[in-house]
C-alpha cells in the first residue's frame, strides 16, 4: 500500500455510451442551473441557516423525504430501461455490461437509498409529534444520520459518470464482486457508499429508540402509543441490531478488494458463500425493517379513514415483535440452493413459514378495523385498500419459495422477483405513497389534490399488475432473473411485453402523482385547522405545518388515539387554560454537513484506492467528534410572548377557515 | 444512591475475573478432556465473565432504565449467538458439500 | 433534545439532567450494537479459522505468555477504570484523573504488546494476505485494538475536560459514558482470549 500513488483508473469518466453523455450534459445544466437559481435569488444564506445546518425533525425528514423521490426517479428509470430492453426479444438496446449495471444500481437505490430514506422521512415527520415530543433524543445527531445517508447516496450515483457503476447485482455475490473477476471502482462504490449511509442508518435506530422509549408525553405508557410509533420502535430494534452486520461485511469485502485479504476469495482458502452468509443475517432483517414501518402508516391510515379504533391493538404489537426476534432466524432461506444439507434447509425452511403466522394476525386485524367502519375512500385509503390484496400475494407466494425442495424450481426465477416486488413494491412504496398523502398537509399546510392522486393511483396500480403479474408464470415458464436478452420461441415474448407496458404505466403514474405535487402547490386545498382528516393521533393537535416546537404545552395522555379521545371529550378547553413556559431547544449546527463531506472524500479517495486522500478524509472525521466534544450544546429558549405570538396566528388564520367552511 | 460497598463489590468483580480467566487457561492447556467439553467449558467460564463485568463494572442495573437496558443486552446477545452459531453450523457443518 | 442545566441533585451526577440520562441510554444501544458487530467478526473468525491455505495455523503463531499478558494488562485496566468512576460519583477529581490515568498506561502498554504481536507475525510471512484464517485473525483482533486506539483518544479528551471543567453532570456523564466503552472494550478481549487464543492452542 503505497500512500503516494495516485493510481489512475482506466477510465475516469465513463464514455463511449450516448446515455451517459446525455446524463453528463443533464448534470451539469442542472448543477448550473441551482447554482444560478439560488445565487441570482440571493437564497445561498437561507439554504445554509434554514436547511443544511438545521436540526428541526421536520425539515430534516422534508430533506429525506425529497431525496427519496429523487431516487426513486432515479431508480424508476433503471427500471424502465431494463423493461425496454426486454419488451422484446434480442433487442439490442442495452448490452450485457450495461444491462448488469442497471439493474445493480436499480436494486441497490431502490431498498438503500429510495425505500429506507422515505420511511425514515416519515418517521422524522410524524413520530415526535405522534408522541408528544419537542424533537427527537439527539437532535445533531438525527441530522448527521441524514447527512451520511446523502454522503452515501451521492457517492453511490456518481458511479455511473465517474468510474463506473457496480455491476455484481446488489446482493453483490463473492466471488463474482471480488477482484479477480470484477475488479476496478465500481463495486468499491458499492461498498464504500452502503457503508457510510448505513452508519448514519445505525444512528437513526439509536436516536429513535431513545425518543420513542424515553421522551413520550405524561401518560403515553407504552401500549398506548400510535401504532406507526410502535413500529418505528420495533424498526430501531432491528436497526440496531442488523445494521452492524452489514457494517462488517462490507468492511470485509473492502479488505478483499483493496488489501489484498481472503474472506470471500477463491484464493487463499476464502469462503465466497461467507459473504452470502453475512449479507442476509443482515439481508432479512433489512426486509422488516422496510416492511415494519409501512405496516404501522398502514394502520394509522386504516383507523383514521375508518374512522374505528384499530381492530386487535395489542394483537398487533405483539405480532410485531414477534416478527422482529424471527427476522433474525431466517436468513438462509435466501440461498437454500448453495447446497446447505438437508438439516439447515428444514429448519429454515419452518422458521420462514413461522412468520406468515404474525404477519397474517396483521392482516386480520386490519381487515376487522375495515369492518363496519364509516368508510371514507381518500387517496391515501386507495393505497392502503389495495396494499392488502397485493402483499398477501407477495406474502403467500413467499410461504411457497420458502420450501426449500420447492424452492430449487423457483429460485433465481422471474417467480421470485415478482414475489418481492409484490412485498417491496405493495408493501412498502404504497406505504410510502399512502404516508406521504397523509402527512403531507402536516408538513406544508395544504393538501394534495385527490382527484389527481386517485389518477396516480389507479395508473400505477394497474401498471403494477400487468408489469408483475406475468413474471409469476414466466417465472414458472423457466425465464430466470438477470438475463440482459432471451431468444425469440421460448414464448416469453408477449408476457415480457405487457410486463414492459406495465412498467410505463408505473411511470405515467408517478408522473401524475410529480404533476399533483405541483399542481396543488398552487391550487391545494389550504389545511388551516392542522387537522384535515379529521385524526386520532397528537400530530394532529397541532398546527400545520407544525410550528419549531412542535406543541405550545406538552400534551396530556389518557387513552389510545389521545387526540381523538380529547376532541370528544372536549378536553382541549382545559389544557389551553395552562400558562406558557419558555421552551427550550437545540442549536442548530454546521457540523453534520462538515463531517459528511469528510466522509464522502474519505469514501471517494478508497474507492479509487487513492488512500492518502481517504486518510485525510478520516482525520477529518475524527477532528470533527472531537470538536462536537469540546463545544457541548447548551440550547436556547424560546420566550413565551413569541410563542404566544405564534399560537395567536394560527388560532386567527384557523377561525378564519372555519368561518369560511362552515 | 452511593452503595458503601462499591469498592468491595469492584475488587470482589476483580478477583472473580482474575480467577476465571486463569481457570480457563488451566482448564485449555493442562487437562486432557475432549476438545468439545473443553470449548463448553472455556466459553461457559467467558459468559461468566461477561455477567461480572456488566453487573460489576458496568452497573448494568442501574438508572432509570435498567429494563430498557438489560432487554437491550439480552436481545444483542440473542442477536450475537444467532449470528456466530448460525454461520459456523451453516457454513462449517454444511452436509451436503462434506 | 433535553435540556441539559435542568438537574435533580438526588441522583448521581451523570444521571442529574435529563440529557445525561438520554445519552447513557443511547451508549447502551450502542454497546447492543457493538455486541453484534463482534459478533459477526467471532462468526467469521470461526468459520475460516481452519481455512489456512498451508500457511501458518493459529498453533504455530500463538504465544501462551504474550496473550496471558495482554489479558491481564487489559482486566487490570477495566478494575482500574471502575475505581476511577467510583472516585467520580465522590466527587474527586484528583482520583478520578489518578485513576484513569493507570488505566490508559495499561491499556497503551496492551496496545504496545498487541502491535508487537502483529508486527512479528508479519515478518514471520504471515500477514493479512497469507491466508483466509489470518485476514480474519487480524480483521477481529484489529477491530477490537482500533476500539482501543480510539477509547484511549476518547478518554484523553474527557479527561481534558475534567481537568478544565471539574465534575458537572456533562463532564460526569462523559466519564461514565467512557467508562463503559472502556469496560466493554475489556468484555470483547474476554472473548477473544477464549475463542481465539485458547481455542487457538488446542485446534
Amino acid at each position: 500500500m503505497d500512500l503516494f500513488n495516485f493510481k489512475k483508473p482506466e477510465h475516469f469518466f465513463v464514455t463511449g455510451e450516448p446515455m451517459i453523455y446525455m446524463a453528463d450534459v443533464l448534470i451539469v445544466l442542472t448543477m448550473l442551473g441551482i447554482v444560478f437559481v439560488l445565487t441570482y435569488y440571493k437564497k445561498w444564506r437561507w439554504l445554509w441557516d434554514e436547511w443544511l445546518t438545521t436540526v428541526d425533525h421536520k425539515k430534516i425528514g422534508i430533506m429525506y423525504l425529497i431525496s427519496a423521490v429523487l431516487m426513486l426517479f432515479r431508480g424508476g428509470v433503471d427500471a424502465v430501461l431494463m423493461r425496454t430492453q426486454l419488451a422484446l426479444p434480442n433487442l439490442k438496446f442495452l448490452n450485457a455490461q450495461h444491462y448488469n449495471e442497471i439493474f445493480t444500481t436499480h436494486g441497490t437505490i431502490m431498498i438503500i437509498f429510495m425505500a429506507m430514506p422515505f420511511i425514515f422521512g416519515l418517521m422524522n415527520i410524524a413520530v415526535p409529534l405522534q408522541i408528544g415530543a419537542r424533537d427527537v433524543a439527539f437532535p445533531a445527531l438525527n441530522a448527521l444520520s441524514f447527512w451520511l445517508f446523502a454522503a452515501g447516496a451521492l457517492l453511490f450515483n456518481i458511479s455511473f459518470v465517474i468510474g463506473g457503476s457496480p455491476d455484481a447485482g446488489w446482493t453483490s455475490y463473492t466471488p463474482l464482486a471480488g477482484n479477480e473477476l470484477d475488479p476496478g471502482p465500481g463495486e468499491n462504490y458499492y461498498l464504500l457508499g452502503l457503508q457510510i449511509s448505513g452508519i448514519g442508518t445505525l444512528m437513526s435506530g439509536i436516536n429513535f429508540l431513545v425518543t420513542i422509549l424515553k421522551m413520550r408525553a405524561p401518560g403515553m405508557k407504552l401500549m398506548k402509543m400510535p401504532m406507526f410509533t410502535w413500529s418505528t420502535l420495533i424498526t430501531s430494534i432491528i436497526i440496531i441490531f442488523a445494521f452492524p452486520v452489514l457494517t462488517v461485511a462490507l468492511a470485509l469485502l473492502t479488505m478483499d478488494r483493496l488489501f489484498g485479504a481472503h474472506f470471500f476469495t477463491i484464493a487463499g482458502d476464502g469462503m465466497p458463500m461467507l459473504w452470502a452468509n453475512l449479507f442476509w443475517i443482515w439481508g432479512h432483517p433489512e426486509v422488516y425493517i422496510v416492511i415494519l414501518p409501512a405496516f404501522g402508516i398502514f394502520s394509522e391510515v386504516i383507523s383514521t379513514f375508518a374512522r374505528k379504533r384499530l381492530f386487535g391493538y395489542s394483537a398487533m404489537v405483539y405480532s410485531m415483535v414477534a416478527i422482529s426476534a424471527l427476522s433474525f432466524v431466517v436468513w438462509v432461506h435466501h440461498f437454500f440452493t448453495m447446497g446447505s444439507g438437508p438439516w439447515i434447509n428444514s429448519l429454515f425452511s419452518i422458521t420462514t413459514m413461522l412468520i406468515s403466522i404474525p404477519t397474517g394476525v396483521k392482516i386480520f386485524n386490519w381487515l376487522f378495523t375495515l369492518y363496519k367502519g364509516r368508510i371514507r375512500f381518500t387517496t391515501p385509503m386507495l393505497w392502503t385498500l389495495a396494499f392488502i390484496p397485493t402483499f398477501l400475494v407477495g406474502g403467500i407466494t413467499g410461504v411457497m419459495l420458502a420450501s426449500a425442495p420447492a424452492d430449487y424450481q423457483y429460485h433465481n426465477s422471474y417467480f421470485l422477483i415478482s414475489h418481492f416486488h409484490y412485498t417491496l413494491i405493495g408493501g412498502t412504496v404504497f406505504a410510502c405513497f399512502a404516508g406521504l398523502i397523509y402527512w403531507w398537509p402536516k408538513m406544508f399546510g395544504f393538501k394534495l389534490n385527490e382527484r389527481l392522486g386517485k389518477w396516480s393511483f389507479w395508473i400505477f396500480i394497474i401498471g403494477f399488475n400487468l408489469c408483475f403479474i406475468p413474471m409469476y408464470l414466466i417465472g414458472l415458464k423457466g425465464m430466470p432473473r438477470r438475463i440482459y436478452t432471451y431468444p425469440a420461441g421460448l414464448g416469453w415474448g408477449t408476457w415480457n411485453m405487457i410486463e414492459t407496458i406495465g412498467a410505463y404505466l408505473m411511470g405515467i403514474g408517478f408522473a401524475i402523482f410529480v404533476y399533483c405535487i405541483i399542481y396543488s402547490i398552487r391550487h391545494g386545498e389550504r389545511d388551516t385547522t392542522g387537522d384535515p382528516w379529521d385524526g386520532r393521533t397528537l400530530e394532529w393537535s397541532t398546527s400545520s405545518p407544525a410550528p419549531e416546537y412542535n406543541f405550545a404545552r406538552i400534551p396530556q395522555v389518557n387513552e389510545i388515539d389521545a387526540f381523538w379521545y380529547r376532541k370528544r371529550n372536549k378536553a382541549m378547553k382545559v389544557e389551553e387554560s395552562k400558562p406558557l413556559k419558555p421552551i427550550h431547544m437545540p442549536n442548530k449546527t454546521g457540523l453534520p454537513v462538515i463531517l459528511s463531506i469528510f466522509m464522502f472524500i474519505a469514501g471517494f479517495g478508497f474507492v479509487f484506492e487513492w488512500h492518502l486522500i481517504g486518510i485525510i478524509g478520516l482525520l477529518g472525521v475524527l477532528g470533527c467528534l472531537a470538536w462536537r466534544s469540546l463545544h457541548e450544546d447548551k440550547g436556547f429558549y424560546i420566550p413565551v410572548d413569541i410563542i404566544q405570538q405564534t399560537e395567536a396566528k394560527w388560532k386567527k388564520v384557523s377561525a378564519r377557515g372555519k368561518s369560511i367552511t362552515s | 444512591m452511593e452503595h458503601p460497598n462499591t469498592l468491595k463489590k469492584h475488587i470482589f468483580g476483580f478477583l472473580w475475573s482474575l480467577i476465571l480467566t486463569f481457570a480457563a487457561l488451566l482448564i485449555t492447556l493442562r487437562t486432557n478432556l475432549p476438545l468439545g467439553w473443553k470449548v463448553t467449558i472455556i466459553v461457559t467460564l467467558a459468559f461468566f465473565q461477561l455477567i461480572i463485568q456488566l453487573l460489576y463494572f458496568m452497573h448494568l442495573t442501574e438508572g432509570d432504565s435498567k429494563w430498557i437496558q438489560v432487554v437491550n443486552i439480552v436481545y444483542g446477545l440473542f442477536v450475537a449467538i444467532v449470528t456466530v452459531a448460525g454461520s459456523i453450523w451453516i457454513m462449517l457443518y454444511n452436509t451436503m458439500t462434506h | 433534545m433535553a435540556n441539559p442545566s435542568q438537574v435533580d441533585t438526588s441522583k448521581p451526577l451523570e444521571y442529574q439532567s435529563e440529557d445525561g440520562k438520554l445519552k447513557i441510554l443511547g451508549i447502551w444501544a450502542f454497546l447492543g450494537a457493538e455486541i453484534v458487530l463482534f459478533a459477526t467478526l467471532f462468526a467469521t473468525y470461526l468459520s475460516l479459522h481452519g481455512q489456512t491455505a498451508g500457511g501458518p495455523t493459529s498453533q504455530d503463531l500463538f504465544e501462551v505468555k504474550e496473550f496471558m499478558i495482554e489479558t491481564i494488562l487489559l482486566l487490570t485496566s477495566s478494575f482500574t477504570c471502575g475505581l476511577a468512576v467510583m472516585e467520580m460519583r465522590k466527587g474527586s477529581k484528583k482520583g478520578y484523573l489518578c485513576w484513569m490515568l493507570v488505566t490508559l498506561l495499561l491499556g497503551l502498554g496492551f496496545l504496545v504488546m498487541e502491535i508487537n504481536e502483529f508486527a512479528t507475525y508479519v515478518s514471520e510471512g504471515a500477514g493479512l494476505s497469507r491466508s483466509a484464517f489470518l485476514s480474519a485473525f487480524f480483521a477481529l483482533v484489529g477491530t477490537h485494538g482500533a476500539h482501543v486506539t480510539l477509547g484511549i483518544g476518547w478518554v484523553l479528551l474527557v479527561l481534558y475536560q475534567v481537568y478544565k471543567q471539574g465534575f458537572t453532570p456533562v463532564t460526569a456523564r462523559k466519564a461514565f459514558i467512557t467508562g463503559l466503552y472502556w469496560h466493554f472494550l475489556d468484555v470483547v478481549w474476554i472473548f477473544i482470549f477464549t475463542a481465539v487464543y485458547l481455542l487457538g492452542m488446542v485446534s
